[in-house]
Order: C-alpha cells, then structure tokens, then sequence
C-alpha cells in the first residue's frame, strides 16, 4: 500500500463513518475511466472519500457499474454487463480485503418461486463472470431477491427493467 | 396430538429455545380432532345424496334454505360468547349462513331475517311455519354448555316438502373452538345436498402483508377457511413466503429470509420449534408436502440451477428429481402420491410437466398459448390448477393430460392457486398494479363466486389444508 492510499485511509476514518449505504445513490455518478492495472497509485476517488470497505467506496469508484441488468427472463451476461463487471473487477483486485454480496432480483412480472430461482441465477452469472476476470470465488456470496425487493416501484417496462439486476454490495 | 383442546388454553407458554427461531412469534396449539356425539341419523345418508356435476352448479344455488338461530336447552354462560348460549346459538346459524352465502351455494337466509325455534322444535320442526317462507331445506341445530365448559352443538337437515329429516349430526367442543361446530355443520349440510366432499372446516396458511412496496413486511399467517380465527405466526423481522400446511395440520413449512438467505423451515406448530429441511448451504424453496406427509419436495439452487428434491419429512438423505439446466421449480403430487406436476423452463419459457414420484418419465404437458407456471394437483386428481402467463396473469385449470384448459380469473396479476379440500373451489392471490398491494381471492371451478377473503391486512400465497378431524 502506497502512502498515498493510506492517507485516503486515515482521512476516510476520521472524517466518517457515515451510512453503511446498501441501496445506490439517487443520483449515481458518470462511470470512471477503467484503471489501466490494480497498481496505479490513485485510484478514482477523491482523498476525503468514503472508507474503503463501504458501499459509498465501491460506487464511488466504480459508479453505476455497481449493479448490472438483464432483459425479461434472461439472464446472460452481455457486452454493457461485461463492461460494468469489468469495472467492479478492477476495484475488487486493487482491494483484496473486501468481501461482498451480489444480490439478484427479477422484476414483478413473474410468478414468486421463479423469480427467486431466476435472481438466484442472474446473480451467479455476475459471480461466474467476476471469478472469471481473476475474483476469489471465496470473496462472493449470492442471494436471490426474486420479486421482493423492487427498486422502481412502477408496473412499467422501464420500472420492470430496472428491477431485473444483479447488484453488488460490500459485506464488510 | 389428541390433547389438543386441552393445549389450546396453555397458549401462554414459553417459547421453546431454539437455535434458528429469531423471527417466531409464540407457538399456538396443534390442531384437534372434533368429538363427534352419537346420534342415530345419519347411516343412510349416502345413498341418497344428491349428486350434481360442477356444471349444474346453478342447481344448488336455487335451493333455498332456511337457517334459524340455534336453541339452547337452557341459558349458560360460556367463555365462547358473553351472551352466552342462546346467543352463540345465533352465532352458529350466522356463521353457516354467511358460509353457504358466500361460497355462492344455495340461498340461504340467516338468523336475523327468520323466527327462533324453541329447543323442542329442533327435533320437530314447525313445518308449516317454513313452508310458508318458501324455504325448501331447514336447518335446526342446538346448543348446550356441559357442566364441564364444553359445548355439545347439534346440527340437523330437514326438507321441508317431505317434512323429513335428511340427516344430523352432533360434536362436542372447547369454547375456543366453537366456530368449527359450525364449520362442521355446514359441511354436513353443504355434503348432504351436494354428495360433494365436505370443505368448511379447514385452515388456510398465508403471508401477510404490510408496507410499501420496496420495503414489504411479510409475514407467516393462519386463518380459518372464513378468514376466521386469524394468527400471525411470525414477528416480521424477516421475509416470510409460500407456506404449506402439513396434511395432519402439526407442521408448516415455509421460506424464510431469517439468516439473510432463502430457506425453507419446517415449523412444528405445537412446539414452536423449527429446523432447516436441508442441511447446507444453498437456497431452498418451494416446499411441498407429499400427500401422506411423508415427504417434502423442496428445489434448490447450487451453483445457480434449481433443481427438485426430494427429502423424508422426519429428515434423512435428499434424492435429487430433477437434473436439468433450466430451473426447474415448485411441484405438486397426485392424490395417490404416485406423481408430481412441476414447472421448468427448460424449453426457453416456464412450462408444466409431470413426472412419475422417482423423477422419471419426465414429460412436458402444456402446450396451449402462453405459459404455464406454479401447478397444484387437484386433490380429487383430476385437475391441475395453474398460473397462466399470458399478457396478464391468470388462474386457470386443465386436465392432468394438459388438455381442456380452462381461464377462470381475469386479474391484472392473479397467481399461485390453492385448492380447497374437496377440489371444488380454488384459492390464489391477486396483485394490484403500481400499488403492489395484494388479497386472496377464491372463485369456484365453473370461475364463477369471485370473491375476496377477508384478512386484516394485505395477503399473498395462500395454502389451503385439508378438511380437519
């Protein structure tokens, strides 16, 4: 760790410890550039930042890469999901020692029990392809939400599209 | 669980300790069998049933039938209602009226609108008085406070051309339980007039549900078939979905969210203790009872494919029905516990099958427009009911073979069907849209006497139990 990090750390520690926040900001920020290598001295958050550790952190960083989303009873990652994981990847290889959820939810137009089955799906998929960009499998855990944990609470297509995610939140 | 009567006044009880049990309320009583008294009527009732098809449904709603407050041989108190026994004999005719009337059979009229026989009448009837009302059956019925607190309830059918008494039935019961008496004499007379199975005396478990859209409280709940006799069974500090009654009425299994993740528990009702019906660590839903109570059906999500399995209800070794990459989801058993009707959507989109109990022969039997999702197995046999998903979400049945599908519900978003015991009318729970608040609704096999139960506050999944001892 590189003495600029640490101290990010130490003003991120004395500053706040502000809300554990697991739901995205209202307004997320535009995506940052992706970092060339997890060595790169700054990452892309400003010095008074959230802790490391934090969903403010992570979102921070990657921005509204935090939560990628699926079409109607599809659950394949594609080439915008790939990016956004790409993204997430990149944060979790330059802090090893966060460990975190991915939440997988289906919109209201299903039936219940399939729609626990598909978020459990959709969020494995985020997992797979994350393992597959070199994250620990053992940094991961996956819940399934289904139907019951909307965010956009419409019955619209643009609500329902938004509801069908996979969201990644830090754990620790 | 024969003490059962007893065990309903020891409802204050601690909680036994156990280890997973974070979000339950205290245990109720497991459920009893209802004593019935000896009369001497009813031997021959079968043969002389009435029998009518679903489809002569209009049939029975013509028959009128009168039902006059219940006799008591003398005035008692009784913890059953502050009146005491003459009153609650006016409850029971209520309640029997309020459930012929809403299940849209017969036309009954209550004890409200009709004069009050006297306890020697109830065995022979002034008939003159109901024929004048143009009341072709007559139901009579008694009750009285034994010194020991239990109530004797009295039931008897009379048809009032032939002047005759059709059958009658007796039971006795604690105080709390008076309501099933009356249950059980609707039934006796809903049977007798029909030859259909008997319906009114069982228990629906449901989830209850509060608050706002993205941050639902659901909660684990009882009812009785009227929406009666309502518990919540859980506290709601962790999401509660898709309950299932145990055949005998002991357990209830359900998911729960109490340790983060999706789980199904087998909550025994008596104790209150709960256990995991899979140890491991991978989401499990979907639970289902075999018909016997000897096995649970669950599905189970490893490494992101759900599977069905199947496990022994006392617990022991999960045999794996279904290996397929689609998810593969849910199941209901035959009446005979020789097959299972379950959805998968290993041909792109959610679909019925039917498999043999072991898993094999594994057959996809919904073919028609749309999709087919969340089937239950009539517990006559011949029916499978379902959500179909076709634009809208709606209630349908069809054959075992998937032929002769019929739409009986026209919601925005109706889903998960339940069948009553005698396999006559369907369950399921309706969702509105935008507001996301939701009721159990019921309508009949014809998709006729649509109605919504009442419950205090929103509900989803209902399950309906059998018919109760």
């Amino acid at each position: 760790m590189n003495t600029k990090l640490a101290t990010i750390l130490l003003l991120a520690s004395a500053t706040s410890l502000a809300a554990c926040a697991k739901k995205a900001p209202e307004v997320l920020p535009p995506p940052p550039e992706p970092a060339p290598t997890v060595t790169q001295p700054a990452p892309a958050v400003q010095p008074s930042g959230p802790q490391v550790g934090s969903q403010q952190h992570f979102a921070a960083a990657v921005g509204s890469s935090t939560t990628i989303y699926f079409d109607t009873d599809r659950y394949n990652v594609d080439s915008q999901d790939a990016a956004a994981l790409q993204a997430q990847a990149q944060y979790f290889a330059q802090y090893p020692q966060v460990t975190f959820t991915i939440e997988g939810h289906a919109d209201e137009r299903g039936t219940r029990e399939y729609n626990l089955a598909l978020g459990e799906r959709r969020a494995t998929a985020a997992k797979n392809f994350l393992v597959s960009l070199g994250v620990n499998a053992n940094r991961i855990s996956v819940v399934s939400y289904g139907k019951e944990r909307p965010v956009a609470l419409a019955s619209n297509e643009g609500a329902w599209a938004q509801n069908r995610r996979a969201a990644s939140v830090i754990i620790n | 669980m024969k003490p059962a009567l007893l065990a309903a006044l020891l409802l204050t009880a601690a909680m036994p300790a156990t280890g997973i049990a974070q979000d339950l309320g205290a245990p109720i009583s497991e459920d009893g069998r209802v004593e019935t008294t000896a009369t001497d009527a009813s031997a021959a009732q079968a043969e002389e049933g009435i029998s009518f098809t679903v489809t002569d449904e209009n049939a029975w709603s013509d028959i009128g039938i009168a039902i006059p407050a219940f006799a008591t041989d003398r005035e008692r108190p009784t913890p059953a209602n502050e009146g005491g026994t003459g009153a609650l004999g006016r409850e029971v005719a209520r309640v029997i009226t309020a459930n012929l009337r809403n299940n849209g059979l017969f036309k009954p009229v209550g004890p409200d609108s009709l004069p009050q026989p006297a306890f020697n009448q109830i065995t022979a009837p002034a008939f003159s008085t109901w024929s004048g009302r143009s009341a072709e059956m007559l139901v009579h019925g008694y009750v009285r406070a034994r010194d020991d607190g239990k109530l004797v309830v009295g039931c008897y059918l009379y048809d009032v051309a032939l002047q005759d008494e059709l059958v009658r039935e007796g039971w006795v019961v604690g105080p709390a339980d008076w309501r099933r008496a009356a249950h059980k004499c609707s039934d006796l007379i809903f049977s007798r007039l029909t030859g259909e199975s008997p319906f009114f005396d069982s228990r629906i478990a449901y989830i209850a549900e509060t608050g706002p859209k993205d941050r639902r409280v659901k909660r684990l709940a009882i009812m009785d078939s009227d929406g009666a006799n309502h518990r919540f069974l859980t506290l709601g500090s962790a999401t509660a979905l898709t309950p299932r009654y145990s055949p005998d009425y002991s357990k209830i299994l359900y998911l729960s969210y109490v340790d983060g993740n999706p789980r199904i528990y087998v909550y025994d009702i008596g104790s209150g203790k709960q256990t995991l019906v899979s140890e491991n660590r991978n989401p499990t839903i979907a639970p289902r009872w075999s018909p016997d109570g000897r096995f649970i059906l669950y599905s189970m999500a490893v490494a992101g494919n759900t599977d069905i399995y199947r496990v022994p209800a006392t617990g022991g070794a999960s045999v794996k029905l279904t290996d397929n990459p689609g998810i593969d989801v849910g199941g209901s058993y035959s009446p005979d516990g020789s097959k299972i009707v379950f959805e998968s959507d290993r041909s792109g989109s959610q679909q019925c099958y039917v498999m043999n109990a072991d898993g094999t022969n594994q057959k996809r039997i919904s073919f028609f427009g749309g999709r087919c999702a969340t089937p239950e197995w009539s517990p006559r046999g011949d029916q499978i009911a379902f959500t179909r998903i076709a634009g809208d979400f709606n209630i349908a049945v069809m054959n075992t073979g998937g032929g002769n599908m019929r739409v009986l519900t026209r919601g925005w978003q109706d889903e998960a069907p339940t069948w009553a015991p005698n396999g006559r009318i369907i369950q399921f729970f309706r969702t509105e849209r935008n507001t996301g608040r939701s009721g159990i609704w019921q309508v009949d096999l014809t998709g006729q006497n649509e109605r919504r139960l009442p419950t205090p506050v929103d509900a989803s999944d209902p399950a309906w139990g059998p018919i109760r001892p």
